[in-house]
């Protein structure tokens, strides 16, 4: 038997019964589609959450109040405002004691209702000082930002995110000059941040920069910070700088060697690998739920080929009698189950690729498609179409050609 | 050409329903041949056809074709001498519905092996030209065809590899008399113009009185075997 007499044979055996191949080929591509759609936006939501965490700056050390309690995540979403153990002495301490540093930005952040223009919002206002631009990548989209002077003299002037531009004095207007008000005393505007998009770590754009000792003496009246940026210079240093800066605090806190420490110095690797690790659980587990009904798929093929092979019967007696080996019978079976997975593989692929590129463009989850899922999934589908169909084909071949032709 | 001797075939062996269907059967054909072998319905001739056929094997005895050892070979051996030697005709014809005429005759030789693929086309004309079936029928789908045309191409599927046996067993079993007839004479002229060696089963003594030689079963014993010096004929025009 030659293999273009085997393509034919399933061709025609395919398209003899559309209805129930087509049924089956969709079975496959929901099944290969939804693992390729599944595992890119899993992917896709890994890769945006380290987007955005690398968007906080690279080479960046976090040092929080308040004793780390576990590892990564839970400090980060909890360290602002437990404690009051953090200063703006302990900022001035790191960056005039450590080498290796090329900014040192501390920030207090807290929820303050505003008023501006007759309009009314309640939002995050961050004070922080000029170093903080370079540490945190922050940029302008107009006006200028916080300088040192301002800050030494609790100047009343506010740089606003984007969004709150937009809440407060309506869409893209020149915000320049305008007051708002806080807490009873007013600011002037002096600048807008440039859009981040996206809703990660600290780079929303709903929130207004202020001076820190404005923010300390006005709002939250204390010298408590939140947190305290530190950008390390170079990469390799990392590790020195953040052992550099644990021993600063604890001499200036004044806790003995060995005590337990009132601040949590992270660094940004942890942070990144702790979040990959939840999302990559988050990736499996979608790719897990895929799978079952890749499975399912793969039940549908060996259904249909059982159908068939019970139908065809007397076909499979009538090619024996007329020299069709065990063989051929069992390839002319498992070409017709490895063709169905084919099929419905590559439309899965298509449509898996398609929806995915869709969700990406319509929703606020983006999306990623890799090779690996697409092989994956290709492997699989091809493995199911094997054994799926391996069993039915076997049956097929082991009529005796007499009974099969007696089957009524 | 065939040579059997002592065949015996007993179903369900050792089982409460043990049936032996064929007792001692021996005879032999040689080429060019035309034999109906006759008998009541349940006598065992299509048993009998499925050894002679290599569709099955007997419980003992022996039986040679062709100068093969049929009992000796195996399973795909037995495959390759159905696909180059032997030509089936059924009663109830067992074409492929929704294929073509064409590639119905041309089914076999997809496992022949033998014939080139270029010379398939040229073959299946030629088979469906010496079987009889109009050129305008090739191209239909073969369940868009009558009773006697199905016939015709399942005859000339059986010769499409070029056999050197065909059997038929009960071949106008689902045919009215006048295209069972046109049938039948289709089978004179493969034996007597192309000289086709058949071997025709049927209960029928009006039909196993169109072949030259009638063997008659009974109840898995050969009862008689003759020539017959006078084949009915068959009188019409196509
Ligand atoms: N596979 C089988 N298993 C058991 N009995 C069978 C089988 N095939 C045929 N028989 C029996 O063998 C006898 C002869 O059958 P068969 O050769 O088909 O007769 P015929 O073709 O002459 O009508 C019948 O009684 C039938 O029931
Ligand atoms: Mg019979």
């Amino acid at each position: 038997m030659h293999f273009s007499d085997l393509s034919n044979e399933t061709y025609a055996a395919l398209v003899g019964n559309k209805v129930r191949s087509s049924l089956t080929i969709l079975g496959i591509v929901i099944g290969i589609g939804s693992v390729i759609a599944m595992i890119s936006i899993g992917q896709g939501a890994q890769e945006s959450v380290e987007d955005s965490i690398e968007s906080i700056g690279s080479n960046l050390l976090m040092v929080y109040p308040g004793a780390s309690r576990t590892t990564g995540m839970r400090g980060v979403s909890q360290g602002a405002g437990s404690a009051e153990t953090l200063t703006t002495e302990d900022a001035d301490a790191v960056s005039s004691s450590i080498q290796g540093i090329s900014g040192v930005a501390p920030e207090v952040s807290t929820r303050v209702q505003i008023v501006a223009n007759g309009n009314n919002t309640n939002t995050s206002v961050v004070g922080v000082t000029d170093t903080y631009a370079d540490v945190r990548n922050i940029t302008l989209d107009t006006g200028s930002f916080i300088t040192a002077s301002q800050t030494k003299g609790y100047a009343k002037v506010a740089v606003l995110g984007p969004t709150t531009r937009d809440d407060l004095f309506g869409e893209n207007t020149d915000a320049i000059g305008q007051k708002i008000r806080m807490n009873g005393v007013i600011f002037t505007v002096i600048g807008i941040l440039t859009e981040e998009g996206g809703t990660g770590f600290g780079s929303a754009d709903d929130r207004i920069l202020i001076p820190l000792s404005t923010e300390q003496q006005y709002i939250t009246g204390s010298k408590a910070i939140n947190t305290l940026y530190i950008k390390v210079a170079e990469d390799a240093d990392m590790d020195t700088v953040q052992s550099n800066v644990t021993d600063v605090l604890m001499k200036t806190h004044n806790i003995a060697d060995g005590g337990t420490a009132d601040f949590t110095v992270y660094n940004q690797a942890d942070i990144v690998e702790t979040a990959s690790s939840v999302t990559g659980t988050f990736t499996l587990l979608l790719g897990a739920v895929a799978g079952i009904s890749l499975l399912v798929g793969g039940i549908g093929i060996m259904n249909m080929m059982l159908t068939t092979v019970t139908e065809r019967t007397r076909e499979i007696g009538l090619r024996k009698a007329l020299g069709a080996k065990n063989k051929e019978i069992t390839f002319q079976f498992l070409a017709e189950a490895v063709a169905l997975t084919t099929i419905g593989g590559v439309i899965g692929i298509i449509f898996g690729w398609g929806t995915s590129t869709i969700i990406g463009a319509v929703s606020d989850l983006s999306t990623s498609v890799t090779l690996s899922p697409i092989l994956l999934a290709f492997g699989v589908s091809a493995t199911i179409g094997i054994i799926f169909g391996w069993y039915p084909a076997r049956k097929a071949s082991r009529l005796s050609p007499i009974e099969a032709l007696r089957y009524e | 050409m065939i040579s059997c001797a002592n065949l015996v075939k007993t179903y369900n062996i050792g089982k409460d329903n043990e049936l032996t269907v064929l007792h001692d059967v021996s005879f032999s054909v040689d080429t060019g041949e035309f034999v109906a072998i006759i008998g009541t319905s349940g006598s065992g001739k299509s048993t009998l056809m499925h050894i002679l056929g290599a569709l099955d094997r007997p419980t003992s005895g022996s039986y040679v074709l062709n100068n093969h050892d049929m009992l000796a070979l195996s399973d795909d051996e037995l495959a390759d001498i159905r696909g180059r030697n032997i030509g089936f005709v059924f009663q109830s014809f067992n074409l492929l519905s929704r294929a073509t005429v064409l590639r119905n005759v041309m089914l076999p030789l997809i496992y022949d092996n033998v014939v080139p693929v270029q010379e398939r086309h040229a073959r299946a004309e030629q088979a469906l030209h010496a079987a009889g079936l109009p050129e305008d029928r090739w191209d239909h789908l073969s369940n868009q065809l009558s009773g006697g045309q199905m016939q015709r191409v399942a005859i000339a599927r059986a010769l499409v590899n070029n056999p050197s046996i065909i059997f038929a067993d009960e071949p106008t079993g689902n045919l009215d008399s006048k295209t069972g007839e046109i049938v039948l004479d289709t089978f004179q002229k493969l034996n007597e113009e192309h000289g086709h060696t058949i071997i025709l089963i049927t209960h029928e003594r009006y039909v196993a009185e169109h072949a030259s030689r009638i063997i008659e079963i009974k109840d898995g014993h050969i009862v008689s075997d003759s020539q017959n010096a006078t084949p009915r004929r068959v009188h019409m025009t196509s």
